[in-house]
């Protein structure tokens, strides 16, 4: 059985094609490509600039996924694409490209919830059972156990994403936003050493990151640091951060590297405190980490620790898998097209709104 | 728990000397370890709670959030005794432990004897989905025990808000259920001394609220509706049979303190938060 799956619910456009083989072994990925919209430094991607960028891709993509999958139009069985939750104009040019296909080639359309593809795929990458999953991106944040029939939301954030949290950052700094400007602010990390004091706000399982951006960015702008960088700034503070670095640091002004590092090391352990604290509750051992901010070395550094320290593990996937993909979208489309799930073209819509607890897991026991 | 791999932090500074016997490793929460062991004199039982240090946290704020938490949660314990509300009385602690690496902070508390509301729960959910297989709904006199039991916990949140405290952390994992039958019972007194009646006695019992953790003293709507909201999340997420009857809960609350009208009115404020939900209807 073969799956097409296309994503478009953010700035990433992603066709993939999974191969379910019908003795029932391993899946296997046929193909899987991405093409990213890419704003300046200093500026998100707006919907309708992006949804520009999928329609003008999308058609290129598919072929491209054929010709590299080597299969012909008739081999696949059935469509997948991403009903939802997203950006509303991304979300439409990928559902309409999904059912001009499925007029076209005469297949089924399956809509499917872009969370469940991220767990889906996690979970099929890294064979974890079943883990607590952590899901982790632009859009979401959400700490996830599996439970009769439903992936059960446990904890999640009050306001925005964590990795809004950390694009938007991105952003105060004019950093690149190529390949992704959480990437590059995890480079930036690396480099910084200081932390300052930012806002901790955990709620029970919940958790709240505009107050700690509204925190940061205030301390960029006190310092002088927001904007784009200025070449004679990281001299100077290097110049006077060796003499008397052993000495009462407090003084000391932060670089952009000691922001962007303070940063991380704070909203880190709140993900990873919930995470631990949803562990507690459902009794688990193991951890999934999906989504793009999963990509962060220092986040699984740190989810390792604390599942170490708790006699268990945690499974993680690489840029391939984490980042926004269509072979999500397919895995999770087929596992729902196997049980007989079907989305009706009538109801091929896409929304931005789409809990994951809404979908009806038939093919979990 | 599988309890097999799992491994005790080393003891903090005090109770390296506690022979072995009388220090017993009970549970491993998120944040805490809990162990039972004595207080003065062998025959008093005590609950000795450690906050081992995380080592995924950056020290430094590491520091700043064992500090401020622990500290947190002796004060809202003290405070509670002395409001009569139902919780483990403060014995002792140390926010600092063994110093800077290992140990980690600690806690002393009253022992409270029986389980915990989500045992509870669940045994009582056992029961009923092994019955459902030949009768079918949820028979009277185990939806009356049930309700009864919600009820009281609605009451002890109550109780908790009145007092000016709360809780960040309500899940039934933090509920306990003390059986009734301790005489010397002073502190029990709170809404429920009076339907001592036989019944399935297995749900009888004083709520006794546990893990203060996360903690902080607030009287403003806002708090106590967050605090609700999240028991009902707890509620709908463990135990998916019980939801309906989380009303009872909220009834309890109402009659437990005066201004738990307006909080209950926030709550439907607060329900409508949420990411992603569908504003349909």
């Amino acid at each position: 059985m073969i799956a097409i799956g296309l994503e478009g619910s953010a700035n990433k456009l992603g066709v993939g094609i999974m191969l379910h083989p019908s003795d029932g072994s391993t899946p296997q990925v046929l193909a899987n490509i991405r093409h990213t919209y890419v704003s300046p430094p200093g500026e998100g991607f707006l919907p309708k600039d992006t949804a520009r960028h999928h329609r003008a891709w999308v058609v290129k993509l598919v072929k491209k996924a054929l010709k590299e999958a080597r299969l012909s139009v008739n081999d696949v069985d059935c469509i997948c694409y991403t009903k939802g939750p997203g950006m509303g104009a991304p979300l439409q040019s990928v559902a309409v490209a999904a059912r001009t296909l499925s007029l076209l080639w005469g297949k089924e359309l399956i809509g499917v919830n872009h969370c469940i593809g991220h767990i889906e795929m996690g979970r099929l990458i890294t064979g974890a059972a079943n883990p607590v999953v952590l899901y982790v991106s632009g859009g979401n944040t959400q700490v996830i156990a599996y439970s009769s029939q439903r992936y059960r939301i446990f904890g999640e954030t009050l306001d925005i994403a964590v990795g809004n949290c950390l694009d938007r950052f991105a952003r105060t700094l004019h950093i690149s936003n190529d390949p992704a400007p959480g990437y590059n602010i995890e480079q930036l990390a690396k480099k910084g050493k200081e932390l300052v004091d930012l806002p901790y706000t955990v709620k029970g399982m919940d958790c709240s990151m505009s107050g700690i951006l509204a925190a940061i960015d205030a301390l960029a702008a006190t310092y002088g640091l927001d904007g784009e960088q200025r070449d004679e700034e990281e001299d100077a503070t290097d110049a006077d951060s060796t003499p008397e670095s052993d000495g009462v640091s407090e003084s000391r002004k932060p670089t952009r590297a000691d922001l962007c590092f303070s940063l991380q090391e704070t909203v880190f352990s709140m993900l990873v405190e919930i995470t631990e604290r949803a562990m507690a509750h459902v009794g688990s051992k193991e951890v999934l980490i999906v989504g793009g901010v999963g990509c962060n070395e220092r986040l699984q550094e740190m989810m390792g620790i604390m599942a170490r320290d708790r006699g268990g593990s945690v499974h993680a996937t690489d840029e391939r898998f984490c980042i926004d993909n269509g072979i999500m979208i397919a895995q999770a489309g087929i596992l729902a097209y196997k049980t007989g799930f079907r989305t009706p073209f009538k109801e091929t819509t896409c929304t931005q709104r789409f809990r994951t607890d809404d979908v009806f897991v038939q093919w979990r026991d | 728990m599988p309890e097999s791999e799992y491994n005790p932090p080393p003891l903090p500074q005090p109770f390296t000397n506690t022979p072995a016997s009388q220090i017993t490793p009970i549970y491993q929460g998120a944040e805490a370890h809990l162990y039972k062991t004595t207080f003065l004199s062998p025959p008093i039982p005590a609950a000795l709670k450690i906050r081992p240090s995380k080592p995924y946290r950056h020290p430094i704020l590491d520091r700043r959030l064992s500090r401020a938490r622990i500290l947190q949660e002796a004060r809202c314990l003290a405070k509670l005794v002395k409001e009569g509300v139902a919780v483990p009385a403060l014995l002792g602690l140390d926010w600092e432990g063994n110093g800077k690496d290992g140990g980690g902070s600690w806690l002393v508390m009253e022992w409270v004897e029986g389980c915990v509301v989500r045992v509870v729960l669940e045994r009582w959910e056992g029961v009923i989905k092994a019955r459902q297989g030949y009768m079918g709904g949820i028979e009277g006199e185990e939806e009356k025990v049930v309700r009864r039991l919600l009820r009281r916990i609605g009451g002890a949140v109550g109780g908790l808000h009145r007092a000016g405290v709360i809780h960040g952390d309500l899940t039934t994992s933090n509920l306990m259920l003390r059986p009734f039958s301790r005489i010397g019972d002073q502190k029990g007194n709170v809404d429920s001394g009076e339907e001592e009646e036989g019944g399935s006695s297995d749900m009888e019992g004083d709520i006794v609220l546990i893990d203060f953790g996360l903690a902080s003293q607030s009287s403003q709507d806002e708090d106590r509706a967050v605090d609700l909201y999240v028991l009902e999340r707890a509620f709908g997420s463990s135990h998916p049979r019980t939801e309906e009857f989380f009303e009872e809960v909220l009834s309890g609350y109402r009659e437990s303190y005066k201004g738990a009208g307006s909080t209950l009115k926030r709550l439907e404020d607060v329900r409508m938060r949420g990411r992603k939900k569908s504003m349909i209807g």
